[in-house]
């Protein structure tokens, strides 16, 4: 599964670099997210509560930041694992450029999924996962926005 | 003979009453005291190595009694899962067989494949267990592709290019030349879709162990109970064959999926002795879709040679199988024996060279289903004939007729191995094309195309081999098993007669059509003939019911039985009649002698047999109950002609199949209406193959098909009225005249469907399944 995009937010770079390692910021903006804690340097551990047709589960995951050039780009490895809902990993490119608006973020993304999301979720799961980077992105706009 | 319920009558079926007001019996209706339940964990992966699994979470879960792993099955000499028919490579070299574990042990190769299992009191505390099992993969690389699989990632340690066996089968050299000599060839290259079968009933299995007497009983959703005991019992190691009893009570559909021996069953069995408990699991739907064995899955490059004028001079077949990620119970037979055998179709081509690679990937083991190898043969075959046809311009009736066999030509023996005892291919043609209106055809078409739809027609002319046999034969072939069948008929006292088959009844109405045929041979009524299957307790062994064996193989061991019968009831007559037994008729149920003028009806006969009275112990032994065995000289040769029309809308790329006639030649027929259901339900799924089905997997191996919401079954709205119909050339080898019927349908329709909608669309080929968005882009490429 690829995906890829990019938002506008209406905040200067180093201001959305900063919101974006923070994690009840990510908590708050997550769909569904119930944990979000930071284990270690550039390490969060989080539990997110998803439903993906007729696959509801809670999936206990890691997200791992790497390479960091604040601010901006860095790389976040995901891995997360949803009990007999399946699992899913992922690694995603994110860029923040500044412009006359504020910041433009870029995200690309590469990941897989298997277990039974991947049996009887996959026509749903890419819009699934547009509609869940674009309620996060809504989110955390609103914070400056407000 | 009675008209209402004898040989040839529509009788209604015996078992449909409980069937229809829900009081059939089926392995999930069945609990026993003390019953547990049990969840298969099942890998999430395609490919992977087990570093570990733990099992205390689920252990610690309310209400769960055991967890099991695989490594307790092989320490307790469990084997792995055989599979039965030996297919050898064309160097000589036999198959290649991976290991099979019924549980994996140390890797995964499919996702659904189980490497635990938990019992439980409940079915909900089995499932919290299996969900609490925690394992640690290393994720490797998956094979999932057909055509590519021999140059990916090698899956199994002892199979190089993941090749099963490269087989072949026909005369290389003559077919060779027969191309050299052709004005025209002819090439295809198709696929025959990966199928999912859908039995309305997911397999089931109850295995418990009575510890006083050490033994077990099974019930399982078995086509072959006795096949299933024999496995279990000298291959898997489970329990002595005697101490085993296997019992398929009502099942409801099989298609194949069910004569396999799988993992779920020889787990239950042989876990009930150690949880000193009964264990019952029953797959849930979307659990069918991983766990049972798929069907079709190849890919093939198919060439004819022709004359100028349209004779078949030569066949080429190249086929790529995908078996999955190891070797179901029968499925190294199906691509080979089940495939090549049938190249020669209706016709005389002289010359046929076929190739089959078996190939594993990490998807979920092919074996049978409905027609088994011929519906992939009669699709390469017929598809390849109409294409001919289309580019030589001739009609493609008019090519098949000049190539059929002729009537005055049986029996025919085929350059591909098989003697074709009788058949009358053009006399199904021209009924089939009477039914179809085929004069009309222009006329439909002109009307379609004024209201801008595309019309086609097709034609498919199929040729099935039934009732495997001889046995000899078919083990000097690589069989592991006997293909013969098994008969008792147990007179009762006051005449009424229980039958024991070891053919099995999933929906095929052997109740009522063995019923038929001893009411009709014994002269006594239906309703006193009771038939009793599925139960290695109550009938001696038996091959179970596949590949449409039932009514020519089972029925012709009954038949048989019933010859034996009558032969002693006349020699009870004859002591009746003071008379020797040479000088007894039986007819309509009568003993007769011509110096008496009172015959004795058969239930006084049978009365004499159990109260002995008049004849002498020492010469004649009491009672009256006969068993046979028989084994068939040959396969059944069914055969017919089917005509499909459609009408496509291009704007949409629906396909709406406007007419379908079939006509077979299944022999005699004991009961039309049966025989009849047995063609729509081949047809419905041989149209589902064509426009709807498909087992899709993505690139990592993930069934993306493993729903209703993905994997299209047909429903009624998907189907027109069927027009069946039936010509008759009687089996010349067994005692009924009698061919089988079961699989027809599903193996003659996808050609006709998919002859039809090339015509339609002026293309050389469409995938199967023809779907709306496959035969728009179809139309899209060409405008």
């Amino acid at each position: 599964m690829e995906e890829r995009g990019e938002f506008v937010i209406p905040a200067h770079p180093q201001e959305v670099w900063d919101a974006l390692q923070k994690p009840d910021v990510l908590k708050e903006c997550i769909d569904g997210c119930e944990e979000m804690t930071l284990t270690e340097e550039g390490m969060f551990a989080c539990v997110v509560a998803i439903k993906v047709g007729p696959v509801k589960a809670r999936f206990t995951g890691t997200v791992k930041i790497e390479d960091p050039n604040p601010p901006h780009s860095y790389f976040l490895d995901v891995s997360a694992r949803g009990g007999a809902a399946g699992f899913g990993s992922g690694r995603a490119e994110v860029t923040l450029t500044e412009v006359a608006e504020g910041t433009r973020l870029n995200y690309e993304v590469q990941g897989t999924i298997g277990g039974k999301l991947a049996q009887i979720g996959t026509r749903l799961i890419q819009s699934f996962s547009r509609k869940m980077t674009r309620t996060f992105f809504d989110r955390f706009s609103r914070r400056w926005v407000g | 003979m009675d008209a209402e319920t004898g040989i040839g009558a529509s009788v209604l079926r015996k078992e449909d009453a409980r069937f229809i007001t829900g009081k059939g019996q089926y392995t999930d209706d069945i609990s026993v005291f003390g019953q547990t339940h049990c969840v298969f964990v099942r890998s999430p992966h395609a490919r992977a190595k087990i570093n570990s699994i733990n099992t205390d979470p689920a252990m610690a879960v309310d209400g769960v009694i055991r967890v099991f792993t695989g490594d307790e099955l092989v320490e307790d000499g469990i084997g792995d899962l055989p599979c039965g028919w030996v297919v050898n490579s064309k160097d000589g070299s036999p198959m290649v067989s991976p290991p099979h574990p019924p549980i994996a042990t140390t890797v995964v190769n499919y996702v659904g494949e189980p490497y635990a299992f938990v019992v439980a009191e409940t079915l909900q505390a089995a499932r919290d267990g299996a969900e609490a099992v925690e394992a640690d993969f290393d994720i490797l690389e998956a094979v999932v592709d057909t055509a590519t699989a021999s140059s990916s990632t090698q899956i199994h340690e002892n199979a190089p290019n993941n090749q099963a066996y490269d087989w072949e089968l026909g005369d290389k050299e003559a077919t060779d030349a027969a191309f050299e000599n052709a004005d025209h060839v002819t090439e295809l290259d198709i696929t025959n879709n990966r199928l999912i079968p859908n039995a309305i009933e997911p397999r089931a299995a109850l295995g418990s162990y009575d510890a006083a007497s050490s033994t077990y009983t099974l019930y399982t959703t078995s086509q072959n109970p006795h096949v299933e005991r024999v496995v279990l019992a000298l291959f898997v190691n489970v329990a002595p064959e005697a101490n085993l009893r296997v019992i398929s009570p009502d099942v409801g559909g099989g298609f194949g999926s069910k004569i396999f021996v799988y993992a779920e069953e020889t787990a239950v069995i042989w876990a009930s002795a150690k949880v000193g408990r009964p264990i019952k699991w029953r797959a849930d739907r979307s659990e069918s879709f991983l766990a049972d064995a798929h069907g079709r899955d190849h890919v093939t490059k198919a060439q004819l040679a022709l004359s100028s004028d349209g004779e078949m001079l030569g066949l080429r077949v190249k086929t790529i199988a995908n078996m999955g990620a190891y070797l179901s119970t029968f499925s190294s037979s199906v691509p080979t024996y089940l495939y090549g055998t049938l190249m020669a179709g209706q016709y005389k081509t002289p010359a046929i060279y076929v190739e089959t690679q078996a190939v594993f990937t990490n998807t979920s083991p092919v074996d049978a289903y409905r027609g088994a190898g011929r519906p992939e043969a009669t699709y390469v075959v017929e598809r390849i004939v109409e294409t001919a046809a289309r580019e030589l311009n001739m009609d493609p009736v008019e090519l098949r007729r000049k190539n059929f066999i002729p009537p005055d030509a049986f029996p025919y023996q085929t350059p591909v191995a098989l003697e074709y005892d009788t058949g009358n291919y053009a006399a199904s043609m021209s009924k089939a094309l009477e039914l179809a209106d085929s004069d009309g055809y222009a006329a439909r078409k002109a009307a379609s195309e004024a209201n801008g739809k595309l019309r086609g027609i097709g034609y498919s002319c199929y040729i099935e081999a039934c009732g495997i046999a001889p046995s000899q034969l078919v083990i000097s072939l690589g069989a592991g098993v006997g293909l013969f069948e098994s008969a008792e008929v147990r007179v009762d006292v006051s005449g009424s007669v229980s039958v024991m088959t070891g053919s099995h009844s999933h929906g095929q109405g052997h109740e009522t059509t063995f019923a038929q045929l001893v009411s009709d041979r014994l002269g006594i009524p239906f309703d006193s003939v009771n038939v009793i299957h599925g139960d290695t307790g109550r009938s001696d062994y038996g091959l179970g019911t596949y590949g449409s064996r039932s009514i020519a193989v089972g029925g012709s061991a009954i038949d048989k039985a019933l010859d034996k019968i009558i032969a002693k009831g006349k020699k009870i007559a004859a002591h009746m009649f003071e008379t020797t037994e040479d000088k007894v008729n039986f007819a309509e149920g009568q003993f007769s002698y011509e110096g008496s003028n009172e015959p004795k009806p058969f239930a006084e006969i049978a009365g004499a047999a159990y109260i002995p009275a008049v004849y002498p112990l020492d010469e004649l032994e009491p009672g009256l109950s006969e068993k046979a065995f028989y084994d068939p000289k040959n396969f059944t040769y069914p055969a017919g002609s089917y005509v499909c029309e459609v009408e496509i809308d291009p704007s949409t790329g629906v396909t709406e199949i406007q007419k379908f006639v079939a006509v077979d030649d299944f022999g005699n027929v004991i009961n039309p209406m049966i025989v009849e259901g047995q063609v729509h339900g081949g047809l419905a799924q041989g149209i589902g193959q064509a426009l709807l089905e498909h087992g899709i997997y993505d690139a990592d191996g993930n069934l993306s098909t493993g729903s209703y919401m993905d994997y299209t079954m047909p429903r009624a709205a998907d189907l027109p009225d069927f027009e069946v119909d039936m010509t008759s050339t009687p089996c010349t080898h067994n005692p009924l005249g009698v061919k089988g019927c079961g699989e027809a349908g599903a193996i003659g329709s996808p050609a006709a469907v998919m002859n039809a909608i090339t015509d339609a669309l002026g293309v050389k080929d469409v995938p199967m399944p023809a779907t709306p968005h496959t035969v728009w882009e179809t139309i899209q490429q060409g405008a």
